[in-house]
C-alpha cells in the first residue's frame, strides 16, 4: 500500500479498550511482593557495596589510605572516587566505594578507609541574600514594556516576599543498580528512567563498546525526575565489579546519602511587586528573585507565570551557589516555584484591592496563552469547591482559633510525546507480542500501550503480550517530562497500525475485497461495508502461512501527526483549616480540575492526579531540605525529619478531569507533571486566606504559621 | 460477624498507631522500653547468652517454615529476609523505623523489620508478604489494592498490605477512620493513599470478620 496508513485515534464513541478503566498489568506482581526491582535482585555470587561520604559540605581531600579496608574481612574490592587533591563541593559526595560479601562488611570497611581534609569555608543557605555575599550571580535584567509608568500610573500596589525550600525527590527505592563487568561485557539491573538511553550514557566511562551493555530493569520504585543517567554510582559500582574479577556488584544509596546527593528541587525566593486597577486588572509586575539548585546555583522560575502577557514587567534574578547537592528535574523543573511566586502575589493584590482573588484570575486571562481554558477551570473549580460559599475576604474567617480558608494555584506544562519506537508482532497462532525499550514508572505505561495495541488490532486488552525494561528493543525517550503516554501509545499505534495493513494484504484474497477496505473489530477481520464478510482473527492470521508479521512504528517527536499534542493546564483549589494556636495546617479538601487531552485510562490518569496533588500537599505542608549554617551538613537526611505527608494528612481529594470532545480531539497530552504543579501556590494562598496574614515561605509548618503570626501582632 | 468481634484482642479497640508499631519494634529489639528490659534482665538466666561478633547460625520461623541461615549478630531481619533468604517482598527504603516498607508480622504484630535483629526474630512467628498468596490466587488485601489502583512504584505497597493485615487481623471491621489512622505508620511517595483507602474498606468486607483460615 503506497499510501500512509490513517493513523489517527479512532473515534471516541466507537472506542471498546482505550477510555476503559483497565487495572494496570503489573499490579497483582507489585501488590503481592513478587514485582523483582532492580533493588531486589540477588544475583549469583552477589557482591553488595558501600560509599563512604564526606562529612564536609566543602573540603579538599589531603590523604586517602585504603589499605585496612583492603584487607577488612570479607572486602573484595575498593575503589577510590576522591583521591589526594579532589576538591569535594557538598557533604555526602562520594569519596570511595567498597564491595563486599555482605553489606555489613561493606559498610563496616568504609569506616576503616584513613580520609584526611583541609576544610574550606562554605555556604549552604541561600534564603537571606544578604549573607551570601560574592555566592549570588545577578544574570541581567530583563524588560517588557515601561514598568515605572506602569507603577505610577497602577490604582493599587501590592508588595511581598515569597520562598520555597529547597526540597528532596526521596524516591522509596534509593538511587543505584546491580551490575557485572566482565572482560568487555557488562550486565546492569539499574533503577533508572530511561531504559534506551542508559547504555549509551555509561560506555564512554567505561571505555566499553555501547553494544556491549546489556540493561534491564523490570520495575522501578520512583524517580520523580532523578534517575535518567547512570550516574557517578554505575560507574562506581562497574569498576569494583571489574576489581572483584567480574562478580556482580549491587550499589544502592543509603537513605542518608540518597537525601544529600541524588537529587533535590532547587528553591526559589523573590520580593514582587504587584500593580494594577481596583477592577483587578494587572498592569505592572517587578520582581527580584534569587534560587539555588547547589554549586551551580540556580536558574530564575518562568515568572510571572502563565500570566505571561502582564504589559509591564521588570525581572531580576540571581543564582546562588551554595555547597550541598545539585539539583535534578522534580516533576515539572521550576514550575511548581513560578506558580507558588506567581500566584501568591496575585493572591495578596486581590486582597489589597478587596477582591476575590478568583475574579482576579478570570480578570487577567487574557494574559495567558489558554484564556478560554483557564476560565473554563476556574469557573468549574469555583463550582466544584463551593468556593462562593466557603471563600471569604482575607482573615475573615470568624472567631474561633481555628480558622478555614481557601486558595487558588495553577498549572501549565507542555507533555508531547517523546520519540519513540515500537514493534508489533503478529504470529501465525494469533498472538500478539509488542516491543518497547520504555520503562513504567508507576504511572501504568505498560497497561496503556496493551490499550492501545488491542484498541488497534480489534483484540481484548488480554490478547497483547507486551516486552519493555531492556536496551536491545525498540528505542522509547526517558521518562521525563511528561512524554512517554505520548510517546508510546502514539509509536504503539503506528506500529500496531503498519501490522495490520500487513496482515490484511495477507487476508484479502480471501475475503475477496481489496486489503484497504478491511478492518479488524471485536476479535474478527472483515469488511468494512459488509460485515457478515469476516474471519476470526485466529483464522485470519492462519493465511500468513507460517511467517509472522513484524512491524515497527515511529513518534516522530517533530511529526507527531495529531496522535499526542502539547499543552496541559490546570486550576486547583486548596481548603484548609489553620490552629491559630498551635499553628498546624489541615488540608479539608482539594478540588484539581485538569485539562487532559484524550485520556486512554481514565483509572490510571486520575490516579496521576491523586498522586501529584498527594506529592504536592506534602511539599506544602511538611517538606524541606534543612542545612546547618554552622556545619555545612544536613540536619534531615532521614524520613522521619524529612516529613512526608501520611494517608491522614491529605484531606479529601476531588479530581475533574476535562474529557469534553473538543478536548479529546487534542491527542495524547502527558499528565505526570502539570497537577503537580500548583499545590503549594493553593495551600500557601488558602492559608493566608484563612488567616489574614501572608505566610511568605513554604511549607506551611506551624513555625512558620506561627511567625507569621506574630509578625503581624508586633 | 458480631460475635467474632469479642474474640478480637482487646486492643482492637483502640486501633493501630505509629506509636503502637514503634513499641512493637521495642519489643523485638528489646532495647526500647526501659519497663521491658527490666522484666527480661529479672526473667534471664544468670549465665548470660553471648553471640557472635562472627556469624551464627539461627533458624527463623518464616510463613510456617523453619529456614536456617548464618548472619552476623548485627544483621537485621529486613537483611536477613532480602540478602539472605532472598525474600525481597519488604523493602528497605528509610532503615530506621519509620516508612514501614520493611513491615512484617511477627508474633501476630506489624513490626519495622530494619529495626529487629534477626536474632532476636529466632522463635518468634514472622509473617512476611511472600506467605500471603495461596496458589495462584493473590491474598485479599493484595487485591483489594490492585482494584482500587492504591499503587503505583509499588515500592511501599508490600509494606501497607502487611500493615493493612495486621490492622484487619484486630480490627476486621473498620470505619474509614480508623483505616486512616490504622495505616499512619507507613508512608507512601508516588500518592497512593486515596487508592488505599478505599482498599482496607474493601479488604475489610472480602475478609469478612478478619482472620482468615
Amino acid at each position: 500500500m503506497p499510501d500512509t496508513p490513517n493513523y489517527s485515534w479512532p473515534p471516541m464513541e466507537t472506542r471498546k479498550v482505550i477510555g476503559k478503566p483497565y487495572k494496570r498489568v503489573d499490579g497483582p506482581q507489585k501488590a503481592s511482593g513478587r514485582a523483582k526491582y532492580s533493588s531486589d535482585y540477588n544475583a549469583k555470587g552477589l557482591l553488595i557495596a558501600a560509599y563512604l561520604t564526606s562529612p564536609h559540605a566543602h573540603a579538599r581531600v589531603t590523604k586517602i589510605d585504603t589499605r585496612e579496608a583492603e584487607d577488612s574481612a570479607g572486602v573484595k574490592a575498593v575503589h577510590v572516587i576522591a583521591p589526594a587533591g579532589a576538591e569535594i563541593q557538598w557533604e555526602g559526595a562520594e569519596i570511595a566505594a567498597v564491595a563486599a560479601t555482605t553489606e555489613e562488611a561493606a559498610q563496616e570497611a568504609t569506616r576503616k578507609i584513613k580520609v584526611e581534609y583541609e576544610v574550606l569555608p562554605h555556604v549552604v543557605n541561600e534564603a537571606d541574600l544578604s549573607k551570601v555575599g560574592t555566592r549570588a550571580k545577578a544574570a541581567g535584567e530583563r524588560l517588557r514594556g515601561d514598568p515605572d509608568k506602569g507603577f505610577q500610573e497602577a490604582e493599587a500596589v501590592s508588595e511581598g516576599t515569597y520562598g520555597i525550600p529547597v526540597v528532596t525527590h526521596c524516591c522509596l527505592e534509593p538511587h543505584g543498580q546491580v551490575i557485572q563487568w566482565q572482560g568487555d561485557q557488562v550486565n546492569v539491573w539499574p533503577s533508572v528512567q530511561y531504559v534506551s538511553g542508559y547504555a549509551g550514557s555509561l560506555a564512554p566511562n567505561l571505555k566499553v563498546p555501547v553494544a556491549n551493555i546489556h540493561v534491564r530493569m523490570d520495575y522501578i520504585g520512583g524517580g520523580f525526575g532523578s534517575k535518567f543517567t547512570p550516574d557517578a554510582w554505575g560507574i562506581a559500582g562497574a569498576e569494583l565489579s571489574k576489581k572483584a574479577g567480574g562478580a556482580p556488584v549491587k550499589l544502592f544509596l543509603e537513605r542518608a546519602t540518597e537525601q544529600m546527593i541524588a537529587g533535590n528541587r532547587p528553591s526559589a525566593y523573590a520580593k514582587i511587586k504587584v500593580g494594577g486597577k481596583k477592577d483587578g486588572t494587572i498592569t505592572a509586575w517587578q520582581s527580584e528573585s534569587w534560587a539555588t539548585g547547589g554549586v551551580g546555583g540556580g536558574g530564575m522560575p518562568p515568572i510571572p507565570y502563565v500570566f505571561t502577557e502582564i504589559p509591564n514587567v521588570r525581572l531580576n534574578h540571581s543564582a546562588v551557589s551554595i555547597n550541598a547537592g545539585a539539583q535534578r528535574a522534580w516533576r515539572a523543573p521550576n514550575n511548581q516555584q513560578a506558580s507558588y511566586l506567581t500566584c501568591s502575589a496575585i493572591e495578596d493584590f486581590a486582597a489589597k484591592i478587596g477582591m476575590d482573588p478568583s475574579e482576579v484570575i478570570l480578570k487577567n486571562a487574557g494574559y495567558t496563552p489558554r484564556a478560554d481554558t483557564y476560565r473554563y477551570q476556574v469557573q468549574k473549580a469555583v463550582e466544584i469547591s463551593e468556593w462562593k460559599k466557603y471563600w471569604h475576604p482575607r482573615g475573615d474567617s470568624g472567631s474561633g482559633t481555628v480558622k478555614r480558608g481557601l486558595g487558588m494555584g495553577i498549572n501549565n506544562w507542555g507533555g508531547a510525546g517523546h520519540q519513540s519506537q515500537c514493534r508489533t508482532t503478529i504470529n501465525p497462532d494469533g498472538s500478539v507480542v509488542v516491543e518497547i525499550g520504555t520503562q513504567d514508572l508507576g504511572t501504568g505505561t505498560k497497561t496503556i500501550i496493551i490499550q492501545v495495541a488491542a484498541e488497534t488490532l480489534g483484540l481484548p486488552f488480554n490478547a497483547v503480550k507486551l516486552v519493555t525494561g531492556t536496551n536491545d528493543l525498540p528505542p522509547d525517550g526517558s521518562s521525563g517530562g511528561s512524554t512517554t503516554v505520548g510517546g508510546v501509545s502514539s509509536s504503539t499505534r503506528k506500529a500496531s497500525v503498519n501490522a495490520l495493513v500487513k496482515l490484511f494484504d495477507a487476508v484479502a484474497p480471501s475475503l475477496s475485497a481489496p486489503a484497504d477496505q478491511l478492518e479488524a473489530v471485536d476479535g474478527r477481520v472483515r469488511v468494512k461495508s459488509n460485515p457478515a464478510k469476516s474471519l476470526t482473527w485466529q483464522e485470519a492470521c492462519r493465511k500468513m502461512g507460517t511467517s509472522k508479521i513484524s512491524e515497527t512504528g515511529t513518534n516522530e517527536q517533530r511529526n507527531p501527526m495529531g496522535l499526542n499534542t502539547s499543552g496541559a493546564s490546570g486550576v486547583q483549589i486548596a481548603d484548609v483549616s489553620v490552629d491559630t494556636e498551635t499553628g498546624i495546617v489541615k488540608m479539608n479538601r482539594f478540588v484539581a480540575v485538569q485539562d487532559c487531552g484524550m485520556i486512554i485510562n481514565p483509572r490510571l490518569a486520575e490516579s496521576q492526579i491523586f498522586g501529584a496533588i498527594i506529592m504536592g500537599i506534602s511539599t506544602a505542608l511538611f517538606e524541606k531540605r534543612v542545612l546547618d549554617d554552622q556545619t555545612g551538613r544536613m540536619l534531615n537526611p532521614d524520613m522521619e525529619f524529612y516529613k512526608l505527608a501520611g494517608i491522614d494528612d491529605i484531606g479529601n481529594i476531588m479530581v475533574h478531569l476535562d474529557i469534553r470532545p473538543e478536548m479529546d480531539k487534542r491527542g495524547v497530552i502527558g499528565l505526570g507533571e502539570p497537577p503537580a504543579v500548583g499545590i503549594c501556590a493553593a495551600v500557601g494562598n488558602a492559608v493566608a486566606n484563612a488567616i489574614g496574614v501572608r505566610v511568605p515561605t513554604m511549607p506551611m509548618t506551624p513555625r512558620h504559621v506561627l511567625n507569621a503570626l506574630e509578625e503581624r501582632k508586633a | 460477624m458480631s460475635s467474632k468481634k469479642d474474640s478480637a484482642p482487646d486492643k482492637a479497640k483502640s486501633g493501630f498507631s505509629r506509636r503502637g508499631f514503634i513499641r512493637g519494634v521495642g519489643i523485638g529489639t528489646s532495647t526500647l522500653s526501659t519497663g521491658l528490659l527490666e522484666r527480661e534482665a529479672a526473667a534471664a538466666p544468670s549465665t548470660a547468652k553471648t553471640a557472635g561478633p562472627g556469624p551464627v547460625p539461627i533458624t527463623l520461623q518464616i510463613n510456617g517454615k523453619p529456614m536456617n541461615l548464618t548472619v552476623e549478630p548485627r544483621v537485621t531481619l529486613i537483611d536477613a529476609l532480602r540478602n539472605h533468604l532472598d525474600h525481597t517482598g519488604a523493602k528497605k527504603v528509610c532503615d530506621r523505623a519509620t516508612c514501614g516498607a520493611c513491615t512484617v508480622i511477627m508474633d501476630g504484630k506489624s513490626v519495622y523489620s530494619c529495626t529487629v535483629l534477626a536474632i532476636d526474630a529466632q522463635g518468634k512467628k514472622i509473617e512476611t508478604i511472600e506467605g500471603l498468596a495461596t496458589g495462584n490466587n493473590i491474598h485479599p488485601i493484595s487485591a483489594a489494592f490492585v482494584n482500587n489502583d492504591a499503587q503505583q512504584c509499588g515500592y511501599c505497597t508490600s509494606g501497607f498490605v502487611m500493615a493493612t493485615k495486621d490492622f484487619l487481623d484486630h480490627n476486621p471491621n473498620p470505619t474509614l477512620e480508623e483505616a486512616k489512622h490504622g495505616l499512619c505508620g507507613n508512608l507512601c511517595r508516588c500518592g497512593t493513599y486515596v487508592g488505599m483507602r478505599q482498599a482496607v474498606l474493601e479488604a475489610a468486607k472480602t475478609i469478612k470478620g478478619g482472620k482468615r483460615a
